[in-house]
């Protein structure tokens, strides 16, 4: 199922990229902490950037999870990757950080990583069912 | 000894993180299909058999001492260095565990795939 798939790609990269966005927007509002005042630290919770932050990393994990739960590790790794991706455009965008033309060049790299791995098939057929039924496994290389 | 110190966190973090992930990886085979979990038992059945499964709560703690490797190596290291060299290790360490451990079908355009992502990841993390 191909739109099973590209849902599942883009929630990962999504959640992991603004996740990790909100997190520094928030950290932003509260300044430095210093170990003396460590305390400060819980503050952040009550922070809406913060805790939209948590959301979208929770949302994340559970997206990984439902991932891996269908899918091959080595499928879903270049999607946590992708969030990278999310997070320079959130950067440049949302918190007007300057992108370096080197670091354009490491997203292009993982987009064109993440579309090579994303076009192949998404789970390892045991090989018993291989042997067993050879035109399953033609079917399943061809999917 | 410094740099030793620094290169053997980043290696620990590495192996904890990647370890962390192939144990998930199992532990959610394990349980078969979340959706189809979630569509015919609902939301809390998904994290009551998530929680129950012991690969699960052994990967996440795997997970949970990389975090804390991630620290004690940006104690000792530069960001700049312990950040992309952690990241773009792990995916080169948890491919080459996935195809030995869990015997996937790490095909030539996966190797591919995890250079590519893992040269991107550390001029991601690395440059201005």
């Amino acid at each position: 199922m191909k739109w099973k798939k590209v849902l599942i790609y883009a929630a990962i990269a999504c959640c992991s990229g603004t996740g990790d966005v909100m997190l520094k927007r928030g950290m932003q509002d509260l300044g430095s902490i210093e170990l003396s005042h460590w305390t400060r630290i819980f503050q952040a919770f009550i922070d809406p950037w913060v805790v939209l932050g948590i959301v979208c990393l929770a949302g994340f994990f559970y997206s990984y999870l439902t991932a891996l739960s269908w899918a091959d590790l080595t499928f879903v790794l270049p999607a946590t990757a992708f969030g990278y991706v999310v997070t320079a455009l959130w950067s440049k965008y949302f918190l007007f950080e300057y992108i370096s033309p080197w670091r354009w060049a490491g997203v292009l790299l993982i987009t064109c990583g993440v579309g090579l791995v994303a076009r192949g098939p998404s789970l390892t057929q045991n090989h018993k069912q291989n042997d067993s039924l050879p035109a399953m496994k033609e079917q399943h290389e061809l999917v | 000894m410094n740099s030793f110190k620094v290169w053997s966190a980043i290696a620990m973090l590495v192996l904890a993180s990647s370890i962390g992930d192939i144990l998930l990886s199992a532990a959610m085979k394990r349980i078969g299909d979340l959706d189809a979990i979630r569509s015919s038992k609902g939301l809390i059945a998904v994290v009551k058999s998530v929680c129950s499964e012991k690969l699960f709560l052994l990967g996440l703690t795997c997970l949970i001492f990389s975090f804390f490797c991630l620290l004690v190596a940006l104690s000792w290291g530069d960001a700049s260095l312990v950040a992309p060299a952690s990241a773009s290790l792990t995916f080169i360490c948890s491919a080459v565990l996935a195809k030995f451990v869990l015997h996937e079908n790490v095909d030539r355009r996966r190797w591919i795939s995890a250079a590519l992502v893992c040269v991107g990841v550390a001029l991601l993390a690395n440059s201005n």
